[in-house]
């Protein structure tokens, strides 16, 4: 539980950061709560460590015209705590409150959760599900991507290695909006063995992401199209989820096989859908 | 003598400075010049040692010494041994493998985490470096995990020269096996269950730490450990694996932050930290990281078993005939051979009348890490057969759980006016009133109101369910004759010294160690209030080997049952001689004085002299009786006459979640009697404890070994630990039936919440199960979601 010895760099600006992370081996520190247990493992041993957490523009929540923005380093229980979230995208307290315990929400960070892309944090799966765009800053400039679009697989994501992530960017939904992050734990870690976050606007147009059951999150266009305009009614939601995660690389551990996650995930689905009904 | 104390629920004294964070733990020691050491480990569970190229590590800046298995083998130095012997049925002695501090060139690695070689240097983030850069060439192999697979034909040895078939000894107990059988025969019904009492890892929040100091000028050696046990650390270590001389050696247990039974052993570290010492004249401190304790602290249970209970028409139970495949790991740790044999074995009985028993037991080596004493220590493991045949049997027969229970309970004896019980397995019980646990537990639950919401929860889908589990445990180890018959190769009697200042303040030296347990708290009450002064003159001293005469150390729920005892005896020899010393300057006849309040008194008058004054006359003995030596300090050591037999009802009550198999476990409520009852807080907090560990047994725990002996859930990302939101509030009750044949009539609480726990929440999950029409037998521990849901699919 020593990690490798490495370099400490504290970033006063996104700007001096970057030009940190251009030397070669560097990596972004944050909340620090994945990559430190990954370092004191040796899993990763980077020259250096360049500390984002006391850079003032990544930090904070705030309403920009018809979206929530929500800084890098923001933490998830100020997520979880914070008004501005809760009257306009209340999924997002829902789900950072889920999150670990008390003091990995203090420390634990969305922008360093994104970046981790661990197919079982809750943070992709509400991003995703609430079509949030990632803000990205490198040497070659700004460039903002769907959340979609970040996500590349197992923990894998758009991110190259001189850029960190700056902001996320959440659309506001219309009024009359409905949410619900439901969330199965696996019992040790408590990462999501299912987490299930689905949207209903008025319109009738659903969304359904999930965290935990694939080797990355997904939005599960069968479950939306099957649900969006239909009325939640029980034989609707049920012929919704019958096919849920098709097409999806399902992952397989002692605490959930892939036909168990894949039942569970339809189960989540069923009572994500109910609750909006 | 006075009352302020005993039975009362006085705050732990302790509690200060470890609640302030002022503990002091071996970890938190600094020695002049101290070196740190890393341990190289196999990342794989057989492999042969080919090479240790050391080059590289050695070239780092800052490495001391690096030592290998061969400068080891070199040295001399034996491996360590067991402490228990239990040989095979025909009379063959016990398959003994070395156990080696470090595994040499040409040696073979027995499981993961094996040392190889240990690396020194000035500070721990060099020498964590410095093993990155030790090459060490293994020649892999296959490797065996599962007890039962290690003893078919054509299994891969562990220890092909000791043990080619990979049994360290074959045993049974009870009465002849084809009585039994015949018994069994002759039932009306039998119920079986094959299953496997899974394997589960301590995780005591400190992880093992050693420093081994080697004093040059004096030729001494100190080892400071995390230890329960430091005196038998002691002689083991010197005399057995150094060689060196046992009064040059002190060992100290500082504070330490739990056991749990992992913390008895002595393990390889210890010796290993101690010889490097005097290698490089250098203190040199070893601190276990949190994966190499999954890895190589003794692990608990671990069993595959076969059990039949045979039922005659009405429920009673006429047999039960048992085979037990016991995983001892890859060596054989200090008490292994005893934990699945007269730790389990002799337990079988359990509180029934039960006339034929028989168990055949097979003690298996495999390419894992050692398993020994894990809190209950083989009672659980007895407690958890016999109590899932209890309530299957019940369900198998359509009887109530608690009638069947109550038709077979052995009646109430008190071990006094009545005689103990005898049982078929070897044991006699001390003092026992069965039915009264149960009786009370039913009445906590309201039973009869629970099956009438069972079956109202069911109508709306939901499977609620209850299950019992009634035991009987053996503590407060162990009478010496009886044990040492039995293949201990130790006695397992406890010393106290107890040694009254000329203020008349008293010092307590015990060879109990308290790692969480609060003697520093019950010892003193009870010599306060046996000497009736405050607890604040009683200072109690443990855990040192140069300070206290000898030790046998803390397990086995014994610390107040053989501990206590010793004091008590320390205490009567004390208040004798007080009592000469007072009726001289008294000038009375010692028969008419009486000891109160912490005076003694000429009955019947106010003639009377304190505690405190007869403690000074007997250090400045210028009026003193004649022929009487000077001093006030006595020492005893207390041989058990018997074990103690705690017994107790836990009844869990569980919700599934059908859909995702989900078990919540809504109540749990546990009638304990442990005996006399010193201080009932840390006694409940001892129960809570255990409770928490049987149910994490039941519901979360378990080790994971794969083919090739990966230990694949050795971190808390994935080994489930039971966390305070897992658990609801606690209902405990107790009653109270006083060990007979102990001074304090106290029989020991620390396991019992452990013992009896887990079976219950079992059958509660079975319960539930059957009463949704699902009518499994048997689902593996521990209980998880998927588990649950496959059972009913
Ligand atoms: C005990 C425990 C329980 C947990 N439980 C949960 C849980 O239930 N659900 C859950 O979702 N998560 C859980 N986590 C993970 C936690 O949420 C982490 O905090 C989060 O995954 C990573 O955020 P961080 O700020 O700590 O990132 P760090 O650990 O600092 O960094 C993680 C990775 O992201 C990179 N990075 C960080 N910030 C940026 C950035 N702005 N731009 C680019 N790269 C960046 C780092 O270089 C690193 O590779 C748990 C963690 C622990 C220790």
């Amino acid at each position: 539980m020593i990690p490798a010895s490495f370099e400490y760099k504290r970033a006063r600006s996104v700007k001096a950061a970057i030009e940190l992370l251009a030397d070669g081996n560097a990596k972004v520190l944050s909340g620090g709560h994945s990559l430190v247990p990954a370092l004191k493992l040796r899993l990763n041993q980077p020259e250096m460590l360049v500390d984002i957490a006391r850079i003032a523009s990544l930090k904070g929540i705030k309403v920009s015209g018809k979206e929530l923005v929500i800084g890098s380093t923001t933490t998830h229980q100020e997520i979880a705590s914070s008004d501005i979230v809760k009257e306009h995208l209340s999924i997002l307290a829902e789900g950072a409150g889920a999150i670990g315990d008390v003091q990995v929400r203090n420390k634990g960070t969305l922008g360093g959760s994104l970046a981790h892309a661990d197919p079982s944090a809750d943070w992709p799966a509400l991003v995703l599900v609430s079509n949030a765009k990632v803000v990205l800053e490198g040497s070659g400039g700004e460039r903002t991507l769907n959340a979609a679009d970040f996500f590349t697989g197992f923990f894998s994501t758009a991110l190259a290695s001189d850029e960190i992530i700056t902001e996320i960017r959440f659309p506001i939904p219309a009024k009359g909006t409905k949410s619900t992050y439901q969330k199965f734990v696996q019992p040790a870690s408590r990462f999501a063995l299912v987490g299930c976050a689905a949207m209903r606007e008025p319109s009738g147009e659903t969304r359904v992401a999930f965290s935990g059951v694939a080797d990355a999150a997904f939005r599960d266009t069968g479950i939306e199209n099957a649900i969006s305009g239909k009325t939640l009614t029980a034989e609707n939601i049920n012929h919704a989820v019958s096919d849920t995660a098709k097409g999806q690389d399902i992952m397989s551990d002692h605490y959930a096989s892939e036909e168990y996650r894949v039942h569970l995930a339809k189960v989540f689905a069923k009572r994500a859908l109910m609750a909006l009904a | 003598m006075s009352n302020r104390y005993i039975g009362k629920s006085i705050k732990r004294v302790e509690d200060k400075r470890f609640i302030t964070g002022k503990g002091k733990y071996t970890d938190d020691m600094v020695l002049p010049q101290q070196t740190y050491a890393h341990i190289v480990r196999s990342p794989y569970a057989h492999a042969l040692v080919k090479k240790i190229d050391i080059s590289a590590a050695l070239a780092i800046e800052g490495v001391v010494a690096v030592f290998t298995g061969d400068d080891i083998r070199n040295a001399g130095i034996n491996g360590v041994p067991c402490g228990w012997q239990v040989n095979f049925k025909d009379g063959t002695t016990m398959k003994e493998p070395s156990h080696p501090l470090l595994v040499g060139t040409g040696d073979t690695i027995k499981h993961l985490g094996d040392a190889v070689a240990v690396v020194i240097a000035e500070d721990r983030n060099i020498a964590a470096d410095a093993a990155d850069a030790v090459e060490v060439d293994y020649e892999v192999k296959n490797a065996i995990s599962n007890p039962f697979e290690a003893v078919q034909a054509g299994a891969t040895p562990v220890h092909p020269e000791v043990a080619p078939n990979n049994i360290a000894f074959d045993w049974t107990l009870g009465n002849p096996r084809d009585e039994v059988d015949a018994a069994i025969a002759a039932s009306h019904h039998v119920t079986t269950l094959d299953f496997i009492n899974q394997r589960v890892i301590p995780n005591a929040i400190e992880p093992r730490v050693a420093i081994g100091h080697y004093d040059t000028t004096s030729e001494k050696y100190t080892l400071y450990t995390s230890t329960q046990n430091p005196h038998l650390i002691r002689l083991m270590m010197s005399a057995f694996v150094l060689g060196i001389p046992e009064h040059k050696v002190r060992v100290v247990g500082p504070d330490v932050g739990g056991g749990f039974g992992s913390k008895i052993f002595h393990y390889t570290e210890e010796a290993l930290v101690v010889w490097a010492s005097k290698q490089i004249e250098r203190p040199v401190k070893w601190t276990s990281e949190r994966s190499e304790a999954f890895m190589t602290d003794a692990h608990g249970r671990d069993h595959v078993t076969k059990a039949e209970m045979g039922f005659d028409k009405d429920g009673n139970v006429m047999a039960l005939r048992v085979k037990t495949y016991a995983n001892l790991g890859a060596y054989l740790s200090l008490f292994a051979p005893a934990v699945p044999t007269y730790l389990h074995g002799t337990l079988l009985q359990g509180l029934y009348t039960t006339p034929k028993i028989n168990i055949d037991l097979v003690g298996v080596f495999t390419h894992t890490n050692a398993v020994d004493a894990y809190r209950g220590a083989g009672r659980p493991e007895a407690t958890y057969l016999l109590e899932r045949l209890m309530d299957l049997g019940a369900l198998e027969m359509g009887m109530d759980p608690a009638d069947l229970r109550f038709r077979n309970f052995i009646p109430p004896f008190d071990g006094v006016t009545q005689p103990g019980y005898q049982t078929q397995v070897a044991l006699q019980y001390d003092s026992g009133n069965y039915e009264g646990v149960l009786k009370r537990g039913l009445e906590m639950l309201d039973y009869k109101g629970f099956r009438e919401d069972q079956k109202e929860a069911l109508k709306n889908g939901k499977l609620l369910g209850v299950g019992f589990s009634t035991y009987v445990e053996a503590c407060g180890i162990a009478p010496s004759a009886v044990v040492g018959s039995l293949g201990a190769r130790a006695g397992l009697y406890e010393s106290a010294q107890v040694r009254v200042q000329p203020t008349g303040k008293v010092s307590v030296y015990t060879g109990s160690h308290s790692h969480g347990q609060g003697h520093e708290t019950t010892f003193v009450q009870i010599v306060a209030d046996k000497f009736g002064i405050p607890m604040e003159d009683v200072e109690l001293i443990h855990g040192d080997s140069d300070t206290v005469a000898f030790g046998m150390g803390t397990y086995g729920s014994r610390s107040l049952a053989v501990g206590g005892s010793a004091i008590m005896k320390s205490i009567d020899k004390i208040l004798e001689k007080g009592a000469k010393i007072a009726a001289h300057k008294l000038e009375a006849n010692i028969d008419d004085l009486e000891f109160n309040e912490g005076k003694w008194t000429v009955k019947g008058t106010d003639k009377s002299i304190s505690f405190g004054d007869v403690s000074l006359t007997a250090y400045v003995p210028h009026v003193y009786p004649e022929g009487l030596e000077p001093g006030l300090d006595f020492s005893s050591f207390y041989d058990p006459a018997n074990f103690t037999y705690p017994f107790g009802c836990h009844i869990a009550v569980v919700e599934i979640d059908p859909e995702t198999g989900k078990v919540k476990l809504k109540r749990f409520l546990a009638v304990d009697d442990v005996g006399n009852v010193i201080n009932p807080m840390i006694v409940d907090g001892q129960i809570h404890g255990g409770l928490a560990q049987g149910i994490g047994q039941a519901l979360f725990e378990g080790a994971i070994y794969d083919d090739n002996g990966q230990l694949i859930n050795g971190s808390y990302m994935d080994y489930c630990m039971p966390r305070a939101d897992d658990l609801p509030m606690f209902e405990i009750d107790r009653t109270v039936t006083p060990c007979p044949h102990n001074p304090l009539g106290v029989k020991g609480a620390g396991e019992a919440g452990c013992i009896g726990s887990t079976p219950a929440v079992v059958n509660a999950v079975i319960d539930a199960l059957w009463s949704g029409g699902h009518q499994v037998k048997d689902i593996l521990m521990p209980l998880t979601p998927e588990r649950v849901w496959r059972a009913m699919q």
